[in-house]
């Protein structure tokens, strides 16, 4: 194995790792916009999609490319939209004092 | 260089900026600023890796980027709640396809031009594995959860033996491809396997299992995208990648920790096979009761605690906003509304929340199973609203149920429950639930919402 991939292990690893910790303190309540925002964020695949689609390795790769981006921007524009849709609709009770203590109304 | 200074700077504020988005969702106040955070390093990694130096025309770029936004922005504006599990299964999808396409365009570019290194192989197999079985396995689930396909488990003989041997089958190609990366047939016929993969594996399995299938997939879809990381040499997909990887690893344990079940149980199981059904205690004999809509609102309007258990049933009959107003008039009576969320009520984790929030119920009215397991031996009533299997008890004292173990709903301790429910079928599983046999249990039979109406009515004229 050579030095690259193995510091490619150790970002993946760590940052596997980091996301777990997180993710361990996220409520129940949260849960689908969790899995909304994941979705969001795994539209990363983009910056591989845009350099496939803007090469000249040939018709085909362009192709494929155009595909790809298309699909990972769908889950970008989607789905950092309806994350915001769900968080802005998770409102606290007002009118009475909250139930947990801390709570800033 | 600079160029490259600048492309790394992005990836790596991007990458940043993920975490902190993601951080965000453990406080409800500050998830909405978080995740805005997040849609920031989106856009600089897309700003970044505009200017990469391979990339040399932008027409394609351009389209694929617009016919996306065309098609995202309803998809994340008008899609209702009630349709978010198929939303989010057809999004991994999306992300699992983009990931299989640049994966297989990698590795006919590379092929093509002086051959594939065994490192890179390894990760372009990856990356095909995991990309090809999520995007046939979410379309799968998709269009068991739009109900396109049966919702049932489909299950024939010898299922299990077909599936493992093509699991194996495309292990020991992905191992001989690692030896060999210049066997380009064995590469595509990999990649047409893993698609088959997707479809067998999600077949057999039935709608109230789908929590944790769409909790894998969506930690498969962040898998592919790492694989891509390390095959194309990119430490911000391997970043966001392993982010989505953890998060849908972690949902689906505790989704199946919720239903005390393992993933091979889950994904070589087939729950609800009538054979299985056949080992739960029989009904026969046993009498239910029910009740008026008159008598329940009588019960209800009274009550000074009510605690709602919401499942699967609510979002079918869209019955959340009068839920609402009935909560609302109980409340203007002086009573307390709580509502009782176990884990895997609905089809996704989380999936209630979200309904609930729709309708505006405060989130703080919203208790998880731990926190309100004890309270309900206080409430007056506990109204189940199309929920089943997560508040029978016969996964706390009948060894022969298939979901004995599985932590339940303590429904019936409170000292009495209206049960809405369409009819007496049993529920997904097909297993019966001795809590509408219980003495202090009343059916109220009928269409959630319609059921719910009725109520509203009658304490109104209370």
């Amino acid at each position: 194995m050579d030095t690259i991939a193995i510091i490619q292990l150790y970002v993946f690893i760590l940052a596997g790792f980091v996301g777990y910790q997180v993710i361990t303190r996220v409520p129940p309540l949260l849960h689908t916009p969790l899995m909304s925002a994941t979705n969001a964020i795994s539209g990363i695949s983009l910056v591989g999609s845009l350099v496939l689609a803007g090469s000249d390795h040939g018709r085909l790769s362009n192709i494929l490319g155009f595909v790809a981006v298309t699909s990972a921007t769908i889950n970008v524009v989607g789905g950092f939209l309806i994350t915001d849709r769900m968080l802005k609709m998770f409102k606290r009770d007002d009118g009475k004092a909250p139930r947990k203590s801390g709570g800033m109304h | 260089m600079v160029r490259e200074v600048f492309i790394q700077a992005a990836y790596l504020a991007s990458s940043v900026f993920f975490i902190l988005g993601l951080r965000s969702l453990t406080k409800t106040d500050e998830a909405r600023r978080g995740m805005n955070l997040a849609a920031l390093g989106m856009l600089l990694a897309i700003v970044g890796t505009l200017v990469h130096q391979d990339i040399v025309r932008y027409d394609w770029i351009i389209a694929g980027l617009v016919v996306g936004t065309l098609i995202g922005y309803p998809m994340g504006m008008f899609v209702p709640m009630t349709a978010m599990p198929q939303r989010i299964a057809i999004s991994h999808l999306f992300g699992a396809l983009a990931a299989t396409l640049v994966g297989i365009a990698e590795y006919w570019n590379l092929s093509h031009a002086g051959g594939v290194s065994r490192g890179t192989m390894a990760a372009l197999g990856f990356e095909v594995l995991f990309g090809s079985l999520t995007v046939t396995g979410s379309f799968m689930a998709f269009g068991k959860l739009q109900e396109i396909l049966p919702g049932r488990p489909i299950t024939y003989p010898g299922q299990n033996a077909v599936n493992i041997a093509l699991f194996l089958g495309t292990l020991g190609m992905f191992g001989y491809l690692v030896v060999h990366p210049e066997a380009s047939t064995v590469f595509y016929v990999m990649a047409g396997l893993a698609f088959l993969i997707g479809i067998f594996m999600v077949l057999p399995i039935g709608g109230a299992d789908m929590p944790v299938v769409i909790s894998l997939l969506n930690s498969y879809a962040g898998l592919a995208a790492s694989a891509t990381g390390f095959a194309i040499g990119n430490n911000v997909l391997i970043i966001a990648g392993a982010l989505d990887g953890a998060s849908g690893f972690l949902l689906s344990i505790l989704m199946s920790k919720a239903m005390n079940r393992s993933f091979g149980n889950i994904l070589f199981g087939a729950f609800g096979s009538p054979v299985t059904a056949g080992g739960a205690r029989s009904s026969v004999g046993l009498t239910t009761k029910s009740i008026s809509a008159e008598d329940a609102a009588m019960q209800i309007g009274y009550a000074g605690l009510v605690i709602v258990v919401p499942g699967y049933g609510l979002a079918v009959s869209q019955a959340q906003h009068i839920v609402r107003e009935l909560a609302d008039l109980v409340e203007k009576r002086g009573g307390e509304v709580k509502y009782a969320i176990h884990p895997v009520a609905g089809r996704m984790p989380g999936h209630m929340n979200v309904l609930l929030a729709e309708a505006n119920i405060p989130y703080d009215k919203l208790y998880d199973m731990d926190e309100i397991n004890d309270q309900f031996a206080q409430a007056d009533v506990a109204i189940v609203i199309g929920a089943n299997d997560v508040v029978n008890p016969a996964a706390r004292n009948d060894k022969s149920s298939p979901i004995y173990g599985m932590p339940i709903l303590n429904a019936d301790q409170a000292k009495s429950v209206i049960v809405l429910k369409r009819s007496m079928n049993p529920g997904f599983a097909g297993i019966e639930n001795e809590l509408f046999y219980d003495p202090r249990t009343s059916m109220l039979f009928g269409d959630a919402k319609a059921s719910l109406s009725k109520l509203v009515a009658e304490i109104k004229t209370l």
